[in-house]
């Protein structure tokens, strides 16, 4: 019930906020004043619609995970999106056996298995792609300057609210 | 006589040793991404896709590989159903009603074989389906102007939302949350952005292989977590496997039945395989009655399901050639495919370049002549893969998935847009929002505009255009009863629930 309402709202002001964008895009002679425009506006209104219905006639309560799960999955993000700025400024291997070895510990919590796949996973992966797939913008590893590695960390800082 | 050249055209094509050898690959892969429980074929087609491109394959073998991969992944998403009561993709949820309780019975080898015959009937008689269908299909669309486009993707989002998930608006909303991403980007009339918030990242709009990964394989990840891996390991002992040539005697004809219903649910746009199993289940049930114990581990009822399944997959494919409008999730990443190899699927694609059409079609029945051979004898193999337990199976997909993104555009931004597919996609499936509409709706939204200005601006801005061939009232009307219809049927037909012991 209110976790479908609570979405609905949220979804009901994406909707509206996403009209009003609509409303704001820019044409010029090429695209006609008002083209541009329509088919993001109708998206809206039946977002607009769709939202408000779920708000209304809300759907029985999914059964959420308990908080010690989402403390998890909520580690398990911050361990992805750290791993992805990580990936270009220190190579593949070492960010892959870190972030690979917590996700298979958040799992399935045994510290000796989890490093192993960890490990494993990253270095297997890495013959698999760079020597029998060619993917050649896979790099082994980097050494980065502390600079590069603000750089790369900075660039979550902004993301945390987006 | 004129299918026969071209068959001859597309095996000319296919049968050369090197796409002989992408198509064994492709089928071996693919029941091994089908079978494991968490990676169904639109996440594992689409995380294949990055990786393919910088193969430098070319379209062709490229097609032939994925296809088969996508086969692959429909014959083995009955591995799991049937052994772990796990539905390896959607559409093998109906496996699990009488395959699992088969199974308990220690007939789990018999259920197996059972089911990859069934499968291979379906998809068979699919594939010559379409071979049939497609190209005059294809003559139809010649007719299809801008007003006919915009009416049938909109017929595609209606039947997806009004058949597959059990709310209405929440199966809009999710069309138009896809529908409202594709418009992120810079605009193809004015070259102005459009919706981009002045983020130069979102210039280039959102990669829908980045979207997919994001909501299928990321996704999965956190639910995961949530489970901690719980139920993943066999239940069930699978004993000798035998061919058990009584029970595919017996049930020869739901299998030619389900089939055919299985392919003309596949064709619907939007509708797809999930529908196709589900139809062919219940129309075998009803038409057995009470003597027939369906849903108590009878071999009909592990037939049907899979014979149309595999028969809807063929039959999407239909839709996807002729029209550019596939009719469910995978296919909806095939035709990414397709796009990503510069081939604009479409009328035009009968008429200009045969040999991709026919060459697809004869890999098509390549692939399933090989995974009958495979799926029959080697079935013990594949069920040593679910075997891999979950804790190295899962850090795997993803870092995969990691790696596909990022050779795309070697861009930590992707990765983070991926991630936060990934939530999206939790949120989304526990609320019981189905995630194949946004995936849709980022693919054919760009289309679907399109369709629309180029009415506007041949008509002058009369809306009325819209209406005004038949086709396209035609096409409204289905769209609409599509949508409207499922509401009041509900009640009728209910989606069985999986058993649980």
């Amino acid at each position: 019930m209110a976790s479908d309402r609570i979405f609905g709202l949220v979804a009901l002001i994406t909707a509206v906020a996403y009209i009003a964008a609509a409303t704001q895009i820019q044409t010029n002679f090429f695209s006609g004043e008002f083209l541009p425009k329509l088919f993001p506006l109708m998206i809206g209104g039946v977002a607009a619609i769709c939202s408000l219905v779920m708000v209304f006639r809300p759907d029985p309560e999914p059964d959420w995970p308990a908080a010690g799960s989402w403390i998890n999955m909520a580690l398990a993000v911050v361990v992805l999106a750290v791993y992805a700025v990580m990936l270009s400024p220190l190579g593949f291997i070492l960010p892959t056996a870190i972030a690979a070895g917590i996700l298979s510990y958040q799992i399935s919590p045994r510290a000796m298995p989890a490093m192993l796949s960890g490990i494993g996973l990253s270095l297997g992966l890495f013959v698999l792609f760079k020597f029998a797939l060619g993917l050649g913008n896979i790099v082994a590893y980097r050494i980065p300057t502390p600079e590069k590695l603000w750089e790369a960390f900075a660039i979550l800082i902004p993301f945390v609210g987006s | 006589m004129e299918i026969l050249s071209n068959l001859a055209l597309g095996f000319g094509v296919a049968l050369s040793p090197f796409t002989l050898f992408l198509a064994v690959c492709g089928c071996f892969l693919g029941t091994i991404i089908g079978a494991l429980p968490g990676l169904g074929p639109s996440n594992g087609v689409a995380i294949l896709i990055p990786i393919t491109f910088t193969m430098g394959l070319d379209a062709t073998s490229a097609l032939v590989l994925m296809t088969s991969v996508y086969y692959g992944a429909m014959y083995g998403g009955r591995i799991s159903s049937i052994l772990l009561n796990i539905p390896g993709d959607e559409p093998a949820l109906m496996t699990t009603l009488d395959g699992y309780p088969m199974a308990k019975q220690g007939r789990a080898g018999d259920a197996l074989v059972l089911s990859g015959v069934a499968s291979f009937v379906g998809a068979f008689l699919a594939t010559i389906g379409l071979m049939l269908l497609a190209p005059s299909l294809a003559r139809v669309a010649f007719l299809f102007g801008p007003a006919e486009y915009f009416a049938l993707y909109l017929l595609a989002f209606c039947t997806l939302g009004g058949m597959a998930s059990n709310n209405q608006a929440k199966s809009a909303l999710a069309a138009c949350l896809g529908l409202g991403i594709a418009m992120i980007g810079v605009d193809s009339s004015s070259g102005l952005p459009r919706l981009t918030g002045g983020n130069l990242h979102l210039y280039d709009g959102i990669d829908f292989l980045v979207a997919i990964v994001g909501l299928f394989a990321i996704a999965e990840v956190f639910f995961f977590i949530e489970s901690h891996g719980k139920g993943s390991s066999i239940g069930v002992k699978l004993g000798k496997v035998s061919i058990p040539w009584k029970d595919i005697l017996v049930s020869k004809w739901t299998m030619l039945r389900a089939s055919g219903v299985g392919f003309i649910a596949g064709i619907l746009p939007g509708a797809g395989a999930s529908l196709g199993s589900f139809l062919a289940y219940m129309s075998e049930k009803s038409l057995a009655g009470e003597e027939g114990k369906f849903g108590t581990g009878v071999p009909k009822g592990v037939a049907a399901p899979e014979a149309g399944n595999n028969a809807a997959a063929g039959g999407a494919l239909v839709p996807m050639l002729t029209l550019g409008v596939p009719g469910s999730g995978t296919t909806a990443v095939l035709l990414a495919l397709l796009v990503t190899l510069n081939i604009t699927p479409g009328p035009t694609l009968f008429s200009d370049r045969p040999e991709v059409v026919w060459g697809l079609i004869a890999a098509l029945l390549i692939a399933n002549i090989v995974l009958l051979l495979m799926n029959v004898p080697m079935v013990k193999m594949f069920v040593r893969v679910l075997e891999v337990p979950a804790w190295v199976l899962l850090p795997g997909v993803t870092m995969v998935s990691f790696v596909g993104i990022f050779s795309l555009s070697g861009s930590y931004f992707d990765l983070l847009l991926m991630i936060g597919f990934g939530i999206l996609g939790y949120v989304l499936r526990k609320l019981d929002i189905p995630t194949v509409p946004v995936i849709l709706g980022i693919l054919l939204g760009g289309n679907m505009e399109d369709a629309l200005r180029r009415a506007m601006t041949l008509s002058d801005g009369d809306v009325t255009f819209l209406f005004s061939s038949p086709i396209a009232v035609g096409l409204w009307i289905a769209a609409i009863a599509g949508f409207v219809a499922p509401m009041f049927l509900r009640n009728i037909l209910r989606k069985p629930q999986r058993v649980t012991d």
